[in-house]
């Protein structure tokens, strides 16, 4: 047993190393120029907070930052304490529970220094030395700076100590090896800080490092490669994480956000929502409410133009064309799936539409959105599954959830229902596809 | 009325509750005292009008209003006890008017129950004879009115839609013309009742009187109270059972417009607006902080692992006939046990209700099924005595025992203390969901023997929460037993010689429960009927051939069986995975036997393909509503046998909202043919008896499609896949 | 101040844009007869027409309607299709509580007007969006169909 779960990790190392001897390039590598340490940068410093917090004091910076770095997402259970951990992060060979992170002497951090927190955050090495898998971002994070790190730690230290004791992860051998974890850091953390670009603009800068060093987009857009390191080679090319699909994001045209224009990105950070884009949902309406729709316009700015530069990569399998509102009879249109036809009747007409233009909001109009034009399906079914719940300017916006009420087989149906009626390419989800997808989120 | 004598025998003038265990659910007779010398117990004034009793009230004009002492939920009783009025009065039953009963229990308690409530299908049953009596005294009275008038015999005059004619003279007069004289003569102590041959309304499809305005939207609702100067509420509980308020951030809350007021009590935080959506936002904004409590930690794993260590235990025998251990030690045994799960109501109206409370008064403007109730628990609560506190009743958007509750007035009335002026609190979907009242989880230990294709020995012990020592301690709590949570086990229909019913009472921690459309026999004529098809198989017999041979002694179900088994083309072939399933029950005193045809397909997906019910309900008043209310109830049991659960996590209700708590949609419902039986007896109950009947017949259509016998509800598709079939 | 025109009436009311429409109605207007029963657009409860259509009221913000004709409960019987609805429904006895019926009747009505002649399955698409708790489905479909045939 030992000896072939040491041959498997033998094997995942090696692959590693080739995936590292493959050369994969590091995350702004694609910008080309030539870079400079952070001191010897004359223009407009990208890191820390932007200038209307200037002036601010070390723990109001850091409440900025923790949000343009999105600690709060995992580091809080559904309901749970902030920051006092306890998510449950379903992975194939077990589940990892986020931790602790107030300033709780013996359920947090409250023990940690400065250096403790900058090795955790940077390097991926807790106080007691043991290693963090990488499900904690900090091959992105390492790209903070020391100021903005400890910044966050000054926040993190004002809050209330939550004395809620971490939950034990449940890996099975030999995955439960966190000692793997350094070597597998040897590879894939550059354990390196932000260093700006000197071809590029300042507001590029600053959005690169927003969206390395802080947003970590990467960390769901970006695929992985055998190894489980991001494929900077495919950056922002789109990849499934915790269940939901996060989507191509590079200025190609057909599948990427290409064709949006920057007042839609723009909005769809900020608001989460692009008229006649969608809305976000999953993770990244997480993201936006806790994260994005907190940052300074000019930082949202930011962010676009970096989004815009990175080089253009199609996902074959995700139709160029979307397409057009379905007609607005139910006779015509689709004419299969009589089951997922009736759920749509039952459940989901109401607010969609026969059309997929909705008659009550813009936000509930799916028609055109990547979403039902993406074969794979997989965040119209979890959207099905699990609903969304998003906090907008002017009051809430949700989707019920129907995961509980609902079968595989219905979830199947009305899913393959919608893409059909709403796509360009139908899905054909199966029962397991969406037993499976039940288990792959966050919980 | 003549009744008062007897009751003045009676110990207290409060009815007195007798139940016959034997006969189930059936409980002394009581009739209100109409004290026409006592005026004071009728706050509805009668000044001007012909008052004979608490039911009847003529004017000089003739117009006869008829108080209703049942209140109207869907289920037609505003139109079955005006007919059954106005068949002894012979009224003119296109001019009479209606009018809610106030809060009076000596006038309009439910003779069956004591209290001034609507439920367990009863109303028909209850107000049978006394609304009959009320109606012939008046009717006599008024004759002889007329009689005197024009010195003839009352016996030669006759009386037909208001009319009272002389045929011989040729003269005929009003009942309008009549009131005072009428007024002026003693109330007839044994009024001649009609023969059921000579009724004119009763047995006819009369329209119903109720619903013209409910389809125009001018039917009012609690829920549609407009009073001027009105503010509107919502409120929400601790979503933990039991938990209170420990802190309110109102700051977001106060900022939104509209918003006027925070109220926070020490269990309920709400917010009070210039509508609804302002309120609703307002709750939105509000941080609370809740103190959860002892039972934050309580999940239904839990209760389930209780109820089942309780149910092992021996409970308390409710009846036992013949020898039980001589039974049992004949013939071959089996053994069964069958659960059900906690359900909420989710009436279509939600849970509201408007008040008005001032430092020397208490307004309240409700549908409710216990106005009675209603009114001494907002007194309480408004810390007034009872005569201050006016309650106002209005149309029920459902009741489904939901509205025997009062929780609903209590919160509003303490909230509505600490609001100026009236204000209409509703509850969201998700609070009336996730803070019900809820049907109990139960869980039924059968074991039975078989000698030569019978059933020689059934000992059946039911455990769970007692309803009644809640709800109804005086009778309806008796030794440990709860008649409720017994009917229609004692009463069982078949022949069987030796048998033990038994019952344990089983509280589970936290959640509260209360009564639904039908509770112990939703879920002992389940246990019954679905064991008796096992049984069925095991004897090698068709289920229904199974049933005949032990109904002897109940002929009514009997032929309902014969019935139901020709018209739903029992034993005709089916396609593979199709199968029919049958269940008889005598409960609420309707003899119903059902056939669910339904087919389980490959993903284990169950589709109802048709129902047919044949029923004997005694004198059917109005045949048409009998049908309704069956098709209905059917309804209502299927969609809590297919998909309804209530679960407990973490002290709190998982569902919600109809994402979460699914309802069988008009797409998913088959045809459901309802055969009336002819009959001469008194009139039964029908409002619960289809919700009864639904889920057994259903599930033993399931074990005859696929042999899968389901031991608990709601079914689970998982099980049924082909996949998983064993 | 917005103004909306309801069964033919304009009606001119002070509410924030974001309102939805049912809460204006009932709270604000007064006209009771169109129900709350979820307000997730899951029950029909509260089905109105905006120029015909069968929209959900609970969550249609009223300041998106704009000079769109509403018909509500009380209005739709002044339409041809509408009064042979609540007719049908009548004199089939359709209804019991009652609660949901005004979101059915306008949900049969819209149904009507698009398609005079429902089949089975017509039925089943335009009404599985309104839930009846007192299950009066099986007098639904009926009395659809009795309608259709006088209409
Ligand atoms: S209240 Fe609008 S659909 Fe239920
Ligand atoms: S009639 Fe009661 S909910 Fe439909």
């Amino acid at each position: 047993m030992r000896r072939t779960a040491l041959l498997i990790l033998a094997i995942l190392i090696v692959a590693a190393f080739f995936a590292w001897r493959q050369f994969n390039p590091g995350p702004l590598a694609f910008a080309g120029g030539s870079t400079v340490a952070l001191a010897d940068y004359k223009d407009a410093n990208p890191t820390g907070v932007p200038a209307s917090l200037a002036n601010a004091d070390v723990v109001k910076r850091g409440e900025y930052l923790v949000r343009a770095a999105d600690c709060l997402a995992c580091h809080t259970a559904p309901g749970g304490q902030a920051y006092a951990g306890g998510l449950a992060i379903p992975l194939p060979f077990g589940t990892l529970y986020s931790t602790n992170i107030t300033p709780d002497k013996d359920a947090g951090i409250g023990n940690y220094s400065d250096q403790d927190f900058l090795n955790a955050v940077q390097r991926g090495v807790r106080k007691d030395g043991t290693r963090l898998y990488p499900a904690m971002p900090y091959p992105s994070y390492t790209y903070m700076t020391d100021a903005d790190a400890l910044a966050i730690k000054a926040y993190l230290f004002s809050l209330p100590p939550a004395h809620i004791a971490n939950r034990p992860d449940t890996l099975t051998f030999p995955y439960n090896q966190r000692w793997a974890m350094g070597p597998w850091s040897f590879f894939f953390n550059a354990d390196t800080r932000f260093a700006p670009n000197t071809s590029q603009t300042p507001q590029w800068n600053r959005g690169a490092y927003l969206a390395e060093a802080l947003a970590h987009c990467g960390e769901c857009h970006t695929p992985r490669n055998l190894a489980f390191a991001l494929d900077n080679r495919k950056k922002f090319a789109g990849a499934v994480t915790a269940g939901w699909r996060a989507y191509n994001i590079t200025p190609d045209k057909g599948s990427g956000i290409g064709a949006w224009s920057d007042d839609e990105v723009f909005a769809y950070l900020a608001q989460g929502h692009a008229v006649g884009r969608g809305t976000a949902a999953g993770p990244m309406g997480e993201a936006v409410d806790a994260s994005f729709s907190h940052m300074a316009p000019e930082d949202v700015h930011a962010l676009v133009t970096f989004l815009r530069s990175v080089p253009p990569i199609a996902s074959p399998d995700l139709p160029a064309t979307l397409a057009p509102p379905a007609p607005a009879s139910p006779k015509d249109g689709v004419a299969s799936n009589a089951l997922g036809k009736k759920i749509f009747a039952e459940a989901c007409v109401s607010c969609h539409n026969w059309t997929g233009v909705s008659a009550l909001t813009p936000f509930a109009t799916i028609a055109g959105t990547r979403g039902v034009n993406d074969p794979t399906a997989t965040n119209v079914a979890q959207i099905v599954i699990s609903g969304t719940r998003r906090h907008e300017p002017d009051g809430v916006v949700s989707m019920p959830a129907f995961g509980s009420i609902l079968s595989d087989t219905e979830i199947a149906a009305v899913v393959n229902y919608v893409t059909a009626r709403f796509g360009s390419a139908k899905s054909a989800v199966t029962e397991n596809d969406v037993a499976d997808l039940r288990k792959q989120t966050s919980r | 009325m003549h009744r008062s004598e007897n009751s003045a025998s009676l110990p207290s003038r409060r009815a007195v509750l007798k139940s016959s265990l034997a006969a189930g659910f059936t409980l002394a007779f009581y009739l209100p005292v109409r004290a026409a010398n006592e005026p004071e117990q009728t706050p509805d004034t009668t000044a001007g009008q012909f008052a004979p009793n608490a039911f009847i009230r003529i004017d000089h004009t003739g117009k006869t209003t008829l108080v209703m002492p049942q209140v109207e939920m869907g289920q037609g009783v505003y139109t079955a006890i005006p007919m059954i009025l106005a068949e002894e009065l012979d009224a003119d039953f296109s001019k009479v008017e209606l009018k809610n009963a106030p809060p009076n229990e000596k006038l309009y308690a439910n003779p069956m129950l004591g209290v001034q409530a609507t439920g367990n299908s009863n109303s028909v049953r209850a107000f049978w004879k006394p609304l009959r009596q009320a109606g012939a005294a008046t009717r006599a009275m008024l004759m002889q009115a007329a009689a005197q008038q024009w010195q003839v015999d009352p016996a030669s005059c006759t009386a037909a839609n208001s009319v009272v004619t002389h045929a011989a003279s040729g003269r005929s007069i009003g009942y309008g013309d009549l009131v005072d004289a009428a007024a002026a003569l003693p109330v007839p102590q044994d009024p001649p009742l009609k023969n059921p041959k000579d009724f004119t309304l009763i047995g006819k499809p009369l329209k119903r009187l109720d619903t013209p305005k409910k389809s125009n939207g001018s039917a009012i609702y609690g829920i549609d109270a407009m009073l001027p100067g009105m503010k509107f509420a919502t409120l929400a509980a601790c979503p933990v059972f039991g938990g209170k308020v420990a802190k309110v951030d109102d700051t977001a809350a106060k900022a939104v417009p509209g918003v006027h007021q925070i109220v926070v009590l020490d269990d309920v935080v709400a917010v009070v607006g210039d509508h609804m959506w302002a309120a609703k936002k307002g709750l939105d904004a509000l941080k609370i902080t809740w103190d959860e409590g002892p039972n934050a930690k309580i999940s239904s794993a839990d209760i389930w692992a209780d109820l089942r260590a309780a149910s092992k235990k021996d409970g308390v025998v409710a009846k036992s006939v013949g020898d039980l251990a001589k039974g049992l030690a004949q013939g071959e045994r089996f053994d069964a046990e069958y659960e059900l799960p906690f359900l909420a109501h989710a009436t279509m109206e939600p849970m509201n209700c408007t008040v008005h409370v001032t430092p020397d008064s208490c307004e309240v403007w409700i549908g409710t099924q216990t106005i009675s109730r209603v009114q001494q628990y907002a007194a309480k609560a408004a810390g007034l005595p009872l005569e201050k506190v006016t309650v106002h009743q209005h149309l029920l958007g459902g009741g489904f025992g939901r509205r025997l509750e009062w929780d609903m007035a209590e919160s509003a009335v303490r909230i509505g203390k600490q609001v100026d002026g009236p204000v209409k609190v509703v509850w969201t979907r998700e609070e009336d969901v996730q803070h019900d009242i809820y049907r109990p989880v139960y869980r039924n230990v059968i074991s039975a023997t078989l000698s030569d294709g019978k059933i020689a020995a059934w000992k059946y012990r039911v455990s769970g929460s007692s309803v009644m020592a809640r709800w109804l301690p005086a009778g309806g709590y008796k030794n440990g037993i709860d008649i409720d949570a017994v009917d229609s086990a004692v009463d069982m229909p078949y022949d069987i010689p030796n048998k033990q019913i038994e019952y344990v009472r089983a509280e589970p921690p936290a959640v509260p429960t209360g009564f639904w459309r039908g509770v112990g026999p939703n879920n002992n004529v389940f246990a019954v009927e679905s064991f008796m098809d096992e049984l069925a198989r095991k004897a090698g017999k068709d289920p229904i051939d199974f049933r005949r041979g032990m109904l002897d002694g109940n002929p009514r179900l009997k032929a309902a069986l014969d019935l139901v088994a020709e018209k739903s083309g029992w034993g005709q072939p089916l396609p593979a995975r199709v199968g029919r399933g049958v269940c008889v029950q005598p409960s609420f005193a309707s003899f119903i036997a059902t056939v669910v045809e339904a087919e389980v397909d490959e993903h284990g997906e169950v589709h109802l393909r048709r129902v047919t019910s044949a029923v004997d309900t005694g004198i059917a008043v109005n045949p048409d509503i009998i049908v309704a209310q069956l098709q209905g109830g059917l309804i209502f049991g299927l969609t809590a046998a297919l998909w309804g659960e209530i679960t407990i996590e973490n002290g709190r209700v998982q569902q919600s909202n109809f994402n979460d708590y699914r309802m069988l949609r008009i797409d998913e419902v088959p045809t459901i043919d309802i055969h009336v039986m002819k009959s001469s007896e008194d009139p039964g109950g029908i409002g619960e008896t289809g919700a009864t009947a639904g889920p057994p017949a259903l599930r033993n259509a399931i074990y005859a499609a696929t042999g899968i016998a389901l031991r608990r509800l709601p079914i689970d598709r998982k099980a049924l896949a082909l996949a998983n079939k064993a | 101040m917005t103004t909306l025109n309801i069964n033919g009436e304009s009606k001119t009311f002070d509410a924030p844009d974001d309102m939805p429409l049912l809460w204006v109605l009932r709270d604000v207007l007064g006209m009771t007869g169109t129900k709350f029963g979820c307000g997730i657009a899951q029950c029909g409860a509260c089905t109105v027409h905006i120029d015909g259509n069968p929209v959900r009221s609970c969550l249609l913000p009223v300041g998106s309607i704009g000079n769109k004709a509403v018909t509500t409960i009380e209005g739709v019987g002044a339409t041809p299709v509408g009064a042979k609805v609540q007719k049908a429904w009548l004199d089939l006895e359709v209804i019991q509580c009652g609660y949901c019926q005004s979101g059915q009747i306008m949900s049969a009505a819209a149904l009507l007007a698009s398609t005079p002649q429902p089949e089975d399955a017509d039925i089943d698409l335009a009404m599985a969006g309104n839930i009846c708790r007192c299950g009066t489905y099986v007098r639904i479909r009926e009395a659809i169909k009795r309608a259709a045939g006088e209409v």
